[in-house]
């Protein structure tokens, strides 16, 4: 029949450069040779990610932050996709990508103005081509293509990445999002993060297929699975789906296999749905510790790497605890300021009684 | 084997500025000269704004279903792809959803969507998008990102259609911060509105009233119409004030007609812009007619007639004479094409309500 292609073939063996014991793969389709200074810095990354992500809870379990998603488990998966993008690659996040976000230079405050309650979205995402945090499941994904039609259009070669989840992988904008990028043959690449759980629910409940990255075939892209746990793999498939992008190839779903070893957010209990054994397997299989030990054995690990990564460390943590503790919450004209352009007439009339009822208060 | 790009990695704390990827918008409708005013459908005066925005301004895109190839199934975006190539007038597949949620992504990298609803009815699979993103983007990003997105739906019922394509759906969209809402009654303001609408920084539902998209009146593209926020009075009277939008200001003018020869006198306010809404010029009406009945298509219950009510009776309370009646579809699903005619307001429940008025003491 006219018009038909072959699909390509996903492979269910997800791709891993380092094993969970720390040792090199026999893995040959991808590379894990990158220079020691950028080996280096994913370390950095990950380990100052799980600092952070460790001081958030703590200041929301000291009653400073409503409520916070950890990306705990989740280090190697987030910091290495985004690392291999150029600067310029626009990223459309979920609410728990922390990595991602510190791999951007996005300031712990304004991270923290969204658990703290000071601002909804984050604070600047745009400037550092980020978007902002997208709460409802699935959702921006529709944004990362209509931003890579945009790029085709600019004729820029810059891509963008959807970081979605398994739960998100269930709504229908995802499916929206993954046949419009493969109709329209967009720069965009679906990074999911496949985690196990949407809150209580595991993936098996989520998806009868043999994986989420086998769908791909359905919507005529690459579909990849990763180890979500080893950094090296999931930079190596997402330079190559961005390079393919760049080129003109197309969309391509990644599947990163991972798991999220902390509560859905501070406000979960996941001990009435998941048992102690499975985060026992998990892990084992950290991707923090086996990182280091393939580092320890390349010889790239030694004690000024362990201090400067300490330092950055404690100065970001102590910077996030500033920003959050010591922040001025919005003014509240802010919230009738940013409805529109222009305030209304109405607004500006709501926004004059609110302030008087704060000015009568006061 | 692939080879891992060896680029150093775009390193978090590197000091070096961010070069700002955000277009700046343009701000002004710029008038297209034209020696005279030419006399159009509504539909035609709804493609020429399209073209005129696409021509006055390369990053106004165009797509929805069936929108390139076919035209459009009321044939209102004939000939854009003709002219102004693939890449800016486009199909998509079959997705609402979609349709918007790309016109953001798009609107993030400095683009000017004008996407199309096909009909009222397939606008709900898009709501998610509207009001969870679209509505407040700009709020989300504190003002950093403009969405100038403006989604065009062919709106109401009046044409004896199928189900899912007479909907009235603008009380959604006015009770969601962050749009603005706008409603031509006639060819000239469907030209107008739509520039405007396309120029605004905002986000705009522009609904279309399918039952005048035949009406025909002289178009001047050269003399912009008053504003999006503006309302107009289309027929001056002393004794009842008649508020209304879209494609019930034609019935209301008739109504007038008729009223005229009882010796009731209606002034008809055509509201254009239901957010942000020209509440001054319904004061001001109000008050000198002491009477006023409003009138929308739509279910009454939390009709934009409860809306209009509750601030005619704050603001207008002493010079009222009568309560402020409404005129409007019932709470009921949207009637089988059949029973519309007895379902829509016409004039002459307009006319009921405004003798009710008129009996009050």
């Amino acid at each position: 029949m006219a018009g038909l292609q072959a699909a390509p073939s996903v492979d269910l063996d997800p791709v891993r450069l380092v094993d969970a014991d720390g040792s090199p793969t026999d893995e040959t389709r991808y590379s894990r040779d990158l220079p020691h200074e950028t080996l280096a810095w994913l370390y950095e990354s990950m380990v100052v990610a799980r600092d952070l992500d460790t001081e958030f809870i703590n200041l929301q379990r000291q009653g400073e932050l409503a409520l916070y998603a950890s990306c705990r488990g989740q280090e190697a998966a987030q910091i290495g996709a985004a690392a291999c993008l150029r600067k310029t690659d626009w990223l459309f996040p979920q609410y728990r990508e922390l990595g991602a976000f510190l791999v951007r230079g996005i300031g712990t405050g304004q991270m923290g103005a969204i658990w703290r309650g000071k601002w909804h979205g984050g604070m600047e995402f745009t400037s550092r081509c980020v978007a902002p945090i997208a709460i409802p499941i699935g959702t921006h994904g529709l944004h990362a293509v209509g931003a890579a039609m945009a790029a085709q259009r600019l004729g820029e070669d810059s891509v963008t990445v959807a970081f979605l989840g398994d739960g998100a992988t269930s709504e229908g904008d995802a499916h929206e999002a993954l046949n419009l990028a493969s109709v329209f043959n967009v720069p965009c690449v679906f990074f999911v993060q496949n985690n196990q759980w949407a809150i209580s629910v595991p993936v098996s409940r989520q998806q009868a297929g043999p994986s989420i990255a086998h769908r791909a075939t359905g919507y005529g892209m690459p579909g990849i699975r990763v180890d979500g746990n080893d950094v090296l793999a999931c930079y190596a498939v997402m330079a190559e789906a961005a390079e393919r992008a760049r080129a003109g190839g197309g969309p391509t779903l990644i599947e990163a296999i991972t798991y999220r070893m902390g509560p859905h957010t501070t406000s979960d209990d996941p001990t009435r749905y998941r048992t102690a054994g499975e985060l026992d397997e998990w892990m084992a299989r950290d991707p923090i510790a086996r990182y280091r030990t393939y580092l320890q054995t390349a010889g790239v690990l030694d004690d000024r790497l362990e201090q400067r990564v300490a330092a950055r460390s404690h100065r970001l943590c102590t910077e996030l605890r500033d920003a959050v503790v010591s922040a001025a919450d919005a003014d509240p004209a802010e919230l009738f300021d940013n409805v529109y352009a222009e305030i209304t007439p109405d607004l500006a009339r709501q926004r004059d009684q609110l302030l008087a009822e704060l000015a009568k208060e006061a | 084997m692939t080879q891992i790009i060896d680029r150093p990695a775009a390193q978090g704390d590197s000091p070096e500025p961010w070069e700002s990827v955000l277009t700046p918008l343009k701000t002004s409708v710029s008038a297209r000269p034209v020696p005279e005013a030419v006399e159009m459908t509504m539909v035609a005066a709804i493609n020429r704004a399209l073209r005129d925005a696409m021509e006055a301004d390369d990053r106004v895109l165009v797509f929805g279903e069936d929108v390139a190839t076919l035209g459009g199934v009321f044939r209102v975006t004939e000939g854009l792809a003709e002219t102004f190539g693939a890449d800016r007038c486009f199909d998509t597949p079959l997705a609402e959803s979609a349709i918007i949620g790309i016109s953001i992504g798009l609107a993030l990298r400095g683009f000017v969507p004008v996407p199309e609803m096909q009909f009222d009815g397939f606008s709900y699979p898009a709501f998610d998008q509207i009001a969870s993103h679209l509505a407040k983007y700009h709020m989300r990003t504190h003002g950093d990102v403009n969405m100038p997105v403006t989604v065009r739906i062919p709106s109401f019922g009046g044409i004896g259609a199928v189900e899912h394509h007479s909907e009235s759906t603008e009380s959604y969209w006015l009770h969601t911060a962050g749009l603005k809402v706008v409603v031509p009654s006639t060819p000239s303001d469907a030209y107008w509105l739509l520039r405007h609408a396309i120029d605004s920084p905002d986000p705009v539902i522009y609904l279309e009233p399918k039952r005048r998209y035949w009406a025909r009146e002289l178009v001047d593209t050269s003399a912009p119409a008053p504003p999006i926020g503006r309302a107009a009075v289309r027929r001056n009277g002393t004794d009842v004030t008649v508020i209304t939008y879209g494609g019930l200001v034609g019935t209301a003018l008739n109504a007038a007609d008729l009223a005229a020869d009882r010796d009731w006198s209606l002034e008809v306010v055509d509201l254009r812009s239901l957010n942000p809404l020209d509440f001054e010029t319904v004061a001001a009406s109000v008050k000198r007619t002491g009477r006023a009945v409003v009138m929308h298509e739509g279910p009454r219950t939390l009709g934009f007639g409860a809306e209009l009510a509750a601030r005619i009776s704050e603001d207008c309370f002493y010079e009222l004479e009568a309560p402020v009646l409404r005129a409007t579809g019932f709470d009921t699903p949207y009637p089988p094409a059949r029973l519309e005619k007895a379902w829509l307001p016409g004039v002459d429940r307009l006319l009921d309500c405004v003798e009710h008025a008129l009996e009050l003491p």
